[in-house]
């Protein structure tokens, strides 16, 4: 009995501090309201018109009319779709390995203060204030005979599906390494420098630190931009539409492209609908793999 | 010894990092005869080059996509990171999906739906949406900025008897400036250089940015290309970006420092 009437006496003086608390609640929800907005209407519709759109034939200009399951099975047998398929999976492992290589060496150059260790992070880090089609456009020409510096002692860009992959490749790399190599940088020093101490005391060599210290405490980082570089590669499209314009002979044509022509050459925003839902589903199943992966090692 | 190697290679490599940049303003200034700017001339002139109105229309899309990004940012940060509301971790949730669900997904659907809103081949659709994709960067930014300003300096200001948008003016946005100047400037860093959204949103050549008009002069030249005037399109892009970023860049790697590693 004795409690219920404290209680009672407690939420009375409790009231008006419950309304302020729900004032408060009102004006937080006031300030998020344009984030809701945006958010709302230019990513959650979208993302639900993008499905829709999938199930109809939805020609460029004219009335949208149900085609349920046409677009996904006129996407089995096309030649172009798988051919890009694999292309771009092969190149999301081949530039996710080589930039995360290049990333790391990058930040471990740069970890520790020396005189002009601030000009070798601004060189790095200069490329990504360059936006990326600039930059598409400054390899293209300075990997052409005509005016670029190795002349013809490189093989011209398109002359071979080699020759055209590891131009974008490299592109790729100079323009991204430096942006993964700062995030990278943040992970390193975030490590205290008392357990690398404690490692050289131990007598643990160079490469035991690295492998048993920096890498296991990098985690999150290192996931970070493992998914970062895996997503940007999936989607890949300023650098083979500039540089190689997806040749020779559709070799470098990348699953966003392959987008692109249905929506804006072949005029069928249906068909590119349903190839955006496939690299959504796509994109889904890396990062749940992804995240399966880090739970485990966690 | 590996300190001093390490330090070589380091030198070679921003070299090698710098190289393309140097060569690329050499080569945008070379013309057969020495040096000049008839590449310049020849950007600006020629049928497929700049016109003075891509230049503008460059420009009206950084400054509505910097302003919008600052606004909606500022405001829902100041919500994330200040208040509680109900559905705050659902929104804020969607809102860094927006980095899970890449863009070139999502624009066939962005196009039709802008022209639903009358927003087809538009600047402001344009920045509309380049602002939701600067969203989640900046929202986390902002979130981690106002939530790491101290209590007390708040209440002093509400028993000053500020209300909440006098507090958030007058003492807590001096307090996010870092966070404020790193939000900005990769904001016009993206909408300035951005090619895949103003291809697909803009049609008419009279709305173009400077950026389509430039891969314009690669790809709708069915002969050959003019390589020292894509030369000078790009030199001439970049100069601003380089320029920002180098008197910007303390605040703006440390803002994105502090960002990531709170993530």
């Amino acid at each position: 009995m004795t409690m219920l009437a404290t209680r009672a006496v407690e939420a009375e003086a409790v009231t008006p501090r419950r309304r302020s608390r729900r004032r408060k609640q009102l004006i937080g929800a006031l300030y998020a309201a344009p984030t809701a907005f945006v958010v709302g209407l230019f990513f959650l519709v979208p993302l639900g018109l993008v499905a829709w759109m999938s199930l109809h034939r939805w020609p460029l200009l004219g009335p949208p009319s149900m085609n349920v399951p046409d677009n996904y099975t006129a996407l089995s047998d096309d030649k172009l779709l798988s051919t890009a398929l694999w292309f771009t999976l092969k190149y999301t492992v081949l530039v996710t390995v080589l930039l995360f290589v290049i990333s790391f060496g990058l930040a471990l150059i740069v970890q520790h203060r020396f005189r002009g260790v601030a000009i070798l992070r601004t060189a790095f880090f200069l490329p990504a204030a360059v936006g990326f089609a600039s930059a598409s456009l400054l390899f293209l020409g300075l990997l052409s005979s005509e005016i670029g510096p190795f002349g013809s002692k490189l093989p011209s860009v398109s002359s071979s599906p080699t020759a055209a992959l590891s131009s974008a490749v490299g592109l790729v790399l100079w323009r991204f390494a430096g942006f993964n190599m700062l995030i990278l940088l943040t992970g390193l020093q975030a490590i205290p420098t008392e357990v690398y101490e404690a490692a050289r005391l131990d007598g643990a060599s160079w490469w035991q630190t690295f492998r048993s210290i920096t890498l296991p405490l990098m985690r999150t980082t290192i996931a970070l931009v493992l998914t970062l570089m895996v997503s940007g590669s999936l989607l890949a499209f300023d650098q083979f539409w500039i540089l190689t314009r997806g040749g020779p002979d559709n070799s470098t044509t990348s699953l966003v492209m392959v987008i692109y022509r249905k929506a804006f050459i072949e005029l069928d925003l249906g068909s590119a609908a349903a190839v955006s839902v496939l690299l959504l589903v796509l994109l889904l199943i890396v990062s749940v793999v992804q995240l399966r992966v880090l739970r485990r090692r966690s | 010894m590996r300190f001093g190697m390490s330090r070589v290679t380091g030198a070679a490599l921003a070299i090698l990092f710098l190289f393309p940049l140097v060569w690329s303003a050499w080569a945008s200034v070379r013309t057969p005869s020495g040096f000049g700017l008839a590449n310049y001339q020849r950007l600006f002139t020629s049928d497929n080059g700049i016109r003075f109105e891509h230049v503008a229309n460059s420009l009206a899309v950084s400054a509505m996509t910097v302003g919008g990004t600052l606004l909606v940012a500022t405001l829902g940060g100041y919500a994330f990171g200040r208040f509680h509301f109900p559905g705050k971790n659902i929104l804020f949730l969607l809102t860094l999906a927006i980095l899970m669900v890449p863009y070139a997904t999502i624009l066939i659907a962005l196009y039709v739906l802008l022209g639903w809103i009358g927003l087809q081949d538009s600047l402001i659709g344009l920045s509309l949406v380049l602002i939701m994709f600067q969203l989640p960067f900046s929202i986390f930014m902002m979130r981690n900025a106002f939530e790491a300003i101290p209590n007390e300096l708040e209440e002093s200001a509400q028993i000053d008897g500020c209300g909440s948008i006098a507090t958030l003016v007058r003492v807590l946005l001096p307090a996010v400036r870092p966070g404020l100047v790193t939000v900005s400037l990769f904001a016009f860093l993206t909408s300035w250089g951005e090619f895949f959204a103003p291809l697909i949103l803009l049609n008419s050549t009279d709305k173009f940015t400077m950026m389509l008009a430039v891969v314009n002069m690669r790809t709708a030249t069915f002969g050959a290309i003019d390589y020292p005037a894509l030369e000078a399109g790009v030199t001439f892009m970049a100069i601003p970006c380089l320029i920002l970023f180098v008197v910007l860049q303390r605040s703006y790697v440390r803002g994105f420092m502090s960002g990531a590693l709170r993530g």
